[in-house]
């Protein structure tokens, strides 16, 4: 371009001619002033292309719903293929959505018809897109008919769902389970459920049902539970932290009732004496009176530092609704709160999600994946419209940390509570734990396990987190659960 | 049928945006008046054809038959208008003219397809803003006084920036309203235009240590008693402007620096001072955790444009009016999601477009003054329309001013029309002097 080219003539006028030194500056801000633009350029076509896709979907979006009118609303379908939800129309063009699975997906799947949960909200742009290809459409366009939206395949198979949904049978709780190295969510479950397909109608009975019943909370990312001794998981860690040299050389003798310097006592569960015990040994038996003593020397600065880095009192990267976890413990507070909250019993509440993804986090060696919910989108036609990519989230846990903890949670199960998975034909970690609630008359039943991956069977890997409400203890209600889970996973990668 | 035409006419109205986008630039390169004077043919009836195209999809929408008659009414306008200019301007830049009716119709076609009484009190605004710049390019020529006059802007100016801050009602959190005789107006739409005068008439006169002093001072006075209106985004615009006038008058980096660490002392002062600063970046920062409330706008504005993708959902088809201030601050939104972001990108080319030829001009102009006024005004247009856009697709939090010819609002039509009419004064006397001194125009045309 010859635009800037200057012309310098003798000034006719009174006033000086600046010339071609400030014709240089007049290009200068030209081209700063272009720059910024060619980023907002930039910025502006990323967003269109890419940014806007985590956007539009939101509910807050009302411009999907108008989509309605001219879509058919695709369906949802588990990765191993079965249909979870579907529009299915009758001879006269009336639309009802139907879930064929019944309750077992149903908070997973979510429903349409009193507003929209689940993936039926979180999916619902894809949903209502059509990707079938241009002639098709100009067609239906012509013909006053409808276009079949794209269809949403989950990460979580329908397979391992029953197999969850079965272990945990009829009682309340919560099992779900990914894949630490994707991120990909397996299963979700959460007991008591509610029948999609009836919503509508059994809504005032769903709602006005006892308060503690709670059918429509997603128990799996929505419950807050106290973690009883899953929590030794932080207490240890935080304890090799502030003891790098000689966390080894812990010792504690346990009499199976430990008493503060108040009096206060607490005591391990059924009373058991463990005698002498190491950090190792500790953990492995979820020896409460050793981690209560260690509760009262560790920094609580330092301990909420660690635990919001663990995603405590923070956001999680789950696009579903969730409760973030609480933790709260300062230096003021009591020697017997110190101690209680140590072993998971003092104000602290978690979600079975987020346990699962610091289990997950241990498994990949400390880096936690973004959770998945949707594997890939088809058009109606069978052809990929998209594939969610797997993201890493961040590293939660030092390298050695992970590998550290991964060696407790094998001990628990070759020597302590988690000896449900003893005889399992592959290489558990877990921790179990059993929270007291109800001025400790009941019982919460915790499980978290993982499963490495493994080459030579095929298996990828697999998390789980299980939470029974009103339990006998982790060991016995709940780890029977994750072993189930993970054994249709290993079984299911052997074949 | 209808639907089919429809759905074509979205692509029409991409293909004959692109065109004209494409003959703005080609236009630089051109050689040749001939040459140039054919990308300026093709660029207006671009322009007749966006509003054929556009009308009618919203007259089959809305069976109304007054946007028939509208979309005669702006044909005739515009091809009234450039009649006009060129009757009475031989040399007049067709260039930025044709830019100023795009715009325009871009603006007009959105704002029917929202509220068409709107848009016709927005017409018959437009149609007296034309009226009245005319005779500026006249003034600009003639009137050798302008270049001396710095205390009749400096009075003009504070006075009505002072009786804003006194009088003004308050809109969205910032005073910027003046009501005289029953019509509200904007005064700093138009102190904008005094305020490159008298930088320029100062700065133009001596660049001497002294003057700058005094010079700055006064600039700082306006800038002040905008910010204390709350009127931040327009402050920001004064300050910018004044900057480069003063880089350019000086040729001194060190005034930008200087510029540059105010501005971040500024930014920091106006974030722990006014509460809606704060909320404005947070609502930038996150517009989803508070989406109901501080996030609302932005968070509305994208759903638009990111829903409208880089074809847009087209015309009647998207629900633009579910974002707050459609009309006025998130046009830009609106267009994006029913014309598609390759539009939306086309408009932000085109007020580049005009930015750069103003410099263009600013490059060519002999004196000192004009010189200045040329990157004054140069600078207020695309920092301001920099602050819209960029606002509205979340690159830098929204400041709260409008995108010039395409927002709805009687002070900034009319103050965008002073504004580009002065710019052509400016190119009027540089190719009526390159004429008389008999110099061969054709290749170095501007």
């Amino acid at each position: 371009m010859r635009i800037f080219k200057s012309k310098t003539r003798e000034s006719e006028s009174g006033s000086r001619n600046p010339g071609n030194r400030s014709n240089r500056s007049i290009l200068h801000i030209s081209y700063a002033v272009t720059g910024l633009f060619a980023a907002m350029i930039v910025y502006f076509l990323y967003f269109v292309f890419v940014g806007s896709q985590n956007v539009i979907g939101s509910t807050y979006n009302p411009r999907t719903d108008s989509f309605a009118e001219r879509i058919v609303r695709g369906p949802i379908m588990s990765s191993d293929g079965y249909v979870l939800s579907e529009t299915v129309r009758d001879e006269n063009g009336n639309e009802s959505r139907v879930y064929p699975q019944g309750e077992l997906f149903c908070h997973l799947t979510g429903y349409t018809s009193r507003g929209k949960t689940g993936m039926e909200s979180f999916g619902n742009f894809y949903l209502l897109s059509s990707h079938i290809n241009l002639i098709e459409q100009l067609e239906n366009d012509l013909r006053g008919e409808k276009s079949p939206g794209d269809s949403i395949y989950l990460t979580a198979s329908y397979e391992l769902q029953k197999v969850a949904s079965e272990a945990l049978g009829d009682r309340r709780g919560a099992v779900i389970a990914m894949e630490p190295a994707t991120g990909r969510i397996l299963c979700m479950v959460s007991k008591p459920g509610f029948d999609p397909n009836t919503i509508a109608e059994d809504w005032e009975e769903i709602n006005s049902s006892g308060k503690d019943e709670g059918r429509l909370l997603n128990r799996a990312l929505q419950g807050a539970y106290p973690p009883g001794s899953t929590f030794k998981i932080f207490t240890a860690l935080e304890y090799i932290k502030e003891h790098p040299e000689d966390y080894e050389d812990f010792r504690f003798v346990c009499t199976g009732e430990y008493r503060d310097s108040e009096g206060n006592t607490i005591s391990c569960y059924g009373g058991e004496a463990h005698g002498e015990q190491g950090l190792y040994e500790a953990f492995a038996n979820s020896c409460n009176g050793a981690f209560a003593e260690i509760g009262g020397e560790l920094d609580p600065e330092s301990m909420t530092g660690l635990l919001e880095k663990l995603l405590f009192n923070s956001k999680l990267p789950i696009d579903m609704p969730y409760t973030q976890s609480r933790y709260a413990l300062s230096s003021s507070d009591t020697e017997f709160l110190k101690a209680l909250t140590a072993i998971g019993q003092g104000n602290t509440l978690v979600s079975p999600g987020h346990m699962l993804l610091v289990t997950s986090a241990i498994a990949n060696d400390g880096v936690l994946m973004r959770p998945e919910f949707i594997q890939r989108v088809e058009s109606a036609g069978g052809e990929t419209v998209k594939t969610f990519r797997e993201k890493e989230y961040g590293r939660l846990l030092k390298g050695e940390d992970a590998e550290r903890l991964g060696e407790m949670m094998r001990l628990v199960v070759t020597e302590g509570t988690g000896s449900a998975f003893r005889d399992a034909p592959y290489e558990a970690y877990v921790k179990t734990g059993s929270a007291e609630y109800e001025n400790g008359e009941k019982t919460h039943a915790w499980c978290l396990s993982f499963v490495k991956p493994d080459s030579e069977s095929g298996s990828s890997g697999i998390a789980v987190a299980v939470t029974v409400e009103d339990g006998v203890s982790g060991g016995r209600t709940a780890a029977p659960v994750a072993r189930a889970v993970t054994d249709a996973w290993y079984q299911s990668a052997k074949n | 049928m209808i639907s089919i035409y429809i759905e074509i006419s979205k692509y029409l109205i991409i293909i004959i945006m692109a065109l004209y986008t494409f003959c703005n630039f080609r236009y630089f390169s051109a050689a040749g008046i001939d040459a140039k004077e054919e990308y300026c043919i093709i660029q207006r009836r671009t322009v007749y054809l966006l509003q054929l195209v556009s009308y009618s999809v919203i007259f089959l929408n809305t069976g109304d038959l007054r946007v028939a008659v509208f979309f005669l009414a702006q044909a005739a306008f515009v091809f009234i208008w450039l009649k006009l200019c060129a009757l009475i301007y031989r040399n007049i830049s067709k260039l930025l003219l044709n830019n100023i009716c795009v715009l325009l119709s871009l603006g007009l076609i959105m704002l029917t397809r929202l509220d068409l009484g709107e848009a016709m009190r927005q017409f018959v605004i437009i149609c007296v803003s034309a009226g009245l710049t005319l005779c500026i390019p006249a003034i600009i020529d003639r009137v050798w006084g302008i270049m001396s006059w710095s205390y009749i802007y400096i009075g003009v100016g504070l006075i009505l920036l002072v009786s804003v801050l006194l009088t003004g009602s308050v809109t969205y959190g910032a005073k910027m309203e003046l009501t005289v005789a029953g019509i509200s107006f904007q005064p700093s739409e138009f102190v904008k235009l005094s305020f490159v005068f008298f930088a320029a008439s100062m700065l133009g006169h001596s660049v001497e240590f002294k003057n700058i002093v005094l010079t700055s001072a006064i600039a700082a006075l306006h800038v002040i008693i905008l910010i204390a209106c709350r009127d931040l985004g327009t402050a920001l615009i004064f300050f910018m402007a004044y900057v480069a006038i003063l880089y350019i008058a000086t040729g001194k980096k060190i005034y930008v620096v200087l510029g540059g660490l105010m501005f971040s002392g500024a930014a920091v002062a106006a974030y722990t001072i006014f509460s809606h600063v704060r909320s404005r970046v947070e609502a930038w920062l996150d517009p989803w955790s508070d989406i109901s409330n501080k996030g609302y706008q932005i968070a509305h504005s994208l759903f638009a444009i990111g829903t409208g993708g880089f074809l847009g959902m087209g015309l009647m088809q998207g629900m633009p009016e579910k974002i707050p201030i459609v009309e006025k601050d998130f046009i830009f939104s609106a267009l994006s999601e029913e014309m598609g972001a390759a539009v939306a990108l086309c408009v932000i080319l085109i007020c580049l477009g005009c930015f750069l030829q103003m410099m263009t001009i600013a490059a060519y102009m002999d004196m000192s003054f004009y010189k200045l006024v040329a990157v004054g005004l140069g600078f207020e247009y695309i920092v301001q329309v920099f602050l819209t856009i960029g606002g509205v697709i979340k690159f830098i939090p929204s400041t709260g001013v409008t995108l010039p010819f395409m927002s709805y609002g009687g002070s900034s039509i009319l103050s965008s029309f002073i504004l580009f009419m002065t710019v052509e004064g400016l190119y009027i006397i540089k190719k009526n002097e390159d004429e008389e001194f008999g110099e061969e125009p054709s290749d170095e045309d501007i």
